[in-house]
């Protein structure tokens, strides 16, 4: 057996580390090893009481059943490895996850920093039986006949889940994992960030100073629109949306109206009054979507939405950028019928360098960096890595998309 | 629509007038001219403020008609002689030799700011002039824009829009364009009044860990309310993962924030000042970010302003810079010009301004 494939395994196992002597190792000795990725790899010896290198470990009995000794709740013979395709190079906190796993994998990974090419994928998984992904990569019917039969969980580094094609996935009988929560503090946080930027005009600030275009204090120069006894709508008031209206509130919001398909229970610790949409729309100063991107929210801002806005309401939408109808947006921001409008979605991504909005001065674009946080990255590698050796081992996932 | 002409409009019908105008009279009812006081207004101020000197009854004004532009400091000194009150910005500065053109029959200033390092207390006080100043109305604003620019650095908006702009915009990569939250961090003030309470009040929410400051001396109840320790100086620095400056322009704070205080800070900080540019040594800050001694820094204030555009900090990715308008809200500056218009008057009639600066 080839020593790469023994990298994951929990012992026991019978090696030779010296040339001529057996030692019997004893149970659950861990083996310290790494993916190819790092430099060492190696294995510890209790007998000895040293680490060797894992070229020296030498199964005695191939045919024996390892057992897998991982979780205390439940044992599971595994008689070979599973393959795991990861479709991009991941922060080294989910790296360290899958390569000390406790599982039996053996990784492939498109080791870069930019999305995988379709047809990298729809190679790469073949007889894969778990898939680490990232939301740019549509995982649908065809990327599923690709992979075959052994898949059984894919692991999506996102809370969005929009770029799986969910009633194909159920057919396989296929689990999913996904990164709610640990990005919600990241995500409200960008979001207020954008908010701000886009009513308190920071960009063009900072344009005009680059430009020669301060000259001297000015009493209404670059004015914008504050939050103190504002009016602020939420558009979807789940996890993310009740952290950005908690953030939100010693602003000085006078009042938080929301809308969404059912009341919230904790509303109430932010005052939240539940209203129609139209209602909403027409009494807001600030708008914040952020709720899923679904069949019914689809194209839901839309010239009617921004006909019924105030025109020096802010418009802010850090959710999915099919939620919006651009051209309808900038037909908004252009006629004055809204004041601003920041955005840090938008249909397609990236936005192409000549679209419309990328012009105007009442509109922000940022390149979907909700979550992007060193921190909050690295957690969210390490959640799905924990999500995906879960679903392999048939486990309770830490955070499974029920669908 | 975003023009501050535009704005104008918006907010009131303002008739086009030449630049200086004269204001006051009402229409049909005459009124003794003797009894009337001179005003000179240093701009165009927000119509609020300009509404309540018209139609006071109580004061001839003339007008430095232009939001644009400040007025010329030969223009002003012409303009003062005489005056019994005198309306000014923060870009006005009020010396000796201001105050002696004005001549003695000034008896009140009324500046439309809560700084005040534009006024010599000195000669003001020596000349018996009572001064008005516009504290409170805008700390609202002034926190907000503070902690918008707070994350507007620590989050990258600026880099980010501009990659959005000029096609550095590929797919979604887990670490392009990260930045460092707030979530888990220590927040240090530096000068703990109003202003510092406002922004430390807007940051807790955001999972903040811990607000520290630093002040002259501790201030207890402002403290209390928001759950912030008082730490020395060295140590503000050492802790901070975001140090926001807060304190007022004196000479003690005159380029507080220098070598000294950087070369303390850890590497991942984030510095940001809204209070005066004068707090801080640009050179020192400049080495500061550019060897990574700090993360990044966020300056609504700077020396000279406007900052000349060749000046070494516009190289740096890392640094924001906007042009003072920490106080730019419509409302804000409405606040303020009513407020400098009803202490100006509460001034001239002998009575307690709304709010006083001690001299």
């Amino acid at each position: 057996m080839a020593v790469m494939q023994l990298v994951g395994y929990q012992l026991p196992l019978k090696h030779t580390h010296k040339e001529e002597e057996l030692h019997i190792v004893l149970p659950c000795t861990s083996v310290v090893s790494s993916s190819c990725h790092s430099d060492f790899a190696g294995y510890l010896c209790y007998q000895c009481v040293v680490v060797q290198p894992l070229h020296k470990l030498h199964v005695v009995s191939p045919e024996e059943d390892f057992v897998h000794c991982g979780s205390l709740s439940r044992m599971q013979t595994i008689g070979k490895l599973m393959k795991v395709y990861i479709t991009r190079r991941i922060p080294p906190e989910g790296m360290k996850i899958l390569s000390s796993a406790t599982g039996v994998c053996e990784v492939s990974m498109w080791d870069s920093d930019e999305p995988v090419p379709r047809t990298e994928l729809l190679k790469g998984v073949q007889g894969a039986h778990g898939l680490l992904c990232m939301l740019s990569d549509k995982i649908d019917a065809e990327l599923l006949d690709a992979a075959g039969p052994n898949l059984k969980v894919i692991s999506t580094m996102s809370v969005g889940f929009d770029h799986l094609v969910l009633d194909a996935i159920k057919k396989r009988g296929i689990r999913v994992g996904y990164t709610p929560d640990v990005l919600t503090d990241a995500t409200a946080e960008l979001t207020v960030a954008l908010l701000l930027a886009t009513a308190r005009r920071l960009p063009e600030g900072v344009e005009a100073v680059k430009n020669g275009d301060w000259t001297s204090w000015k009493p209404l120069m670059l004015c914008g629109y504050g939050l103190s006894g504002s009016t602020v709508g939420v558009i979807g008031l789940g996890r993310i949306g009740m952290a950005i209206a908690r953030r939100l509130m010693p602003f000085g919001v006078k009042r938080l109206l929301y809308s969404g398909r059912t009341t919230k229970a904790d509303a109430a610790e932010v005052s939240g009054e539940f209203v129609p949409l139209d209602t909403l729309v027409s009494e807001s100063d600030f708008i914040v979507v952020s709720c899923s991107l679904t069949p019914e929210t689809q194209g839901l801002c839309d010239k009617a939405f921004f006909s019924k806005m105030k025109n020096t309401a802010v418009f802010i939408n850090s959710s999915r950028g099919a939620v919006v109808n651009q051209e309808d947006l900038y037909e908004a921001l252009t006629s004055g019928q809204i004041a601003a409008a920041g955005l840090d979605v938008t249909t397609p991504e990236p936005l192409p360098t000549n679209h419309p909005l990328l012009t105007l001065n009442n509109c922000v674009v940022l390149p979907h960096i909700g979550s992007a946080t060193y921190s909050t990255r690295g957690v969210m590698a390490a959640l799905s890595a924990r999500n995906l050796l879960e679903g392999l081992q048939g486990g309770e996932m830490p955070s499974e998309l029920a669908f | 629509m975003w023009s501050s002409l535009v704005a104008l409009r918006r907010l009131q019908r303002i008739a086009v007038a030449p630049l200086n105008i004269t204001g006051g009279l009402t229409g049909s009812v005459h009124r003794e001219m003797s009894t009337m006081k001179r005003v000179y207004v240093t701009r165009q101020i927000p119509p609020d403020g300009l509404k309540i000197l018209r139609e006071s009854g109580q004061v001839q004004f003339e007008l430095w008609n232009s939001d644009d532009d400040t007025v010329p400091r030969k223009e002003l000194l012409q303009k003062v002689k005489g005056v019994d009150g005198l309306l000014c910005m923060l870009t006005e500065k009020i010396d000796a030799e201001l105050l002696d053109a004005a001549g003695p029959n000034l008896k009140v200033l009324s500046t439309m700011s809560v700084g005040f390092d534009h006024l010599n207390l000195e000669e003001l006080k020596k000349r018996g002039i009572r001064v008005g100043y516009t504290p409170e109305v805008l700390t609202d604003s002034v926190a907000e824009l503070t902690v918008a620019l707070l994350l507007t650095t620590s989050r990258r908006l600026v880099e980010a829009t501009h990659e959005a702009k000029t096609g550095g915009w590929g797919t979604w990569r887990t670490l392009w364009l990260c930045g460092h939250e707030l979530a888990n961090s220590t927040v240090g003030i530096l000068g703990l009044g109003r202003i510092g309470v406002a922004i430390a009040e807007r940051l807790a929410p955001f999972k903040v860990k811990k607000f520290i400051y630093t002040d002259v001396e501790p201030r207890p109840e402002l403290a209390s309310s928001i759950n912030a320790e008082y730490v020395s100086f060295d140590e503000l620095a050492k802790q901070s993962d975001f140090l926001a400056v807060c304190c007022a322009l004196t000479p003690e704070t005159k380029e507080i924030c220098n070598k000294d205080l950087f070369s303390k800070m850890k590497s991942n900080a984030i510095f940001i000042n809204t209070s005066r540019g004068g707090v801080v040594n640009q050179e020192d800050l400049y080495e500061a970010l550019s060897t990574g001694q700090i993360a990044g820094a966020g300056l609504d204030v700077t020396v000279p302003e406007p900052l000349p555009t060749d000046h070494p900090l516009f190289t740096l990715k890392n640094c924001v810079i906007l042009p003072h308008v920490a106080s730019a809200s419509y409302s804000t500056r409405n606040a303020m010009s009513s407020m400098a218009a009803n202490n100006l008057l509460l001034g001239l009639k002998g009575k307690p301004m709304i709010k006083e600066l001690k001299l």
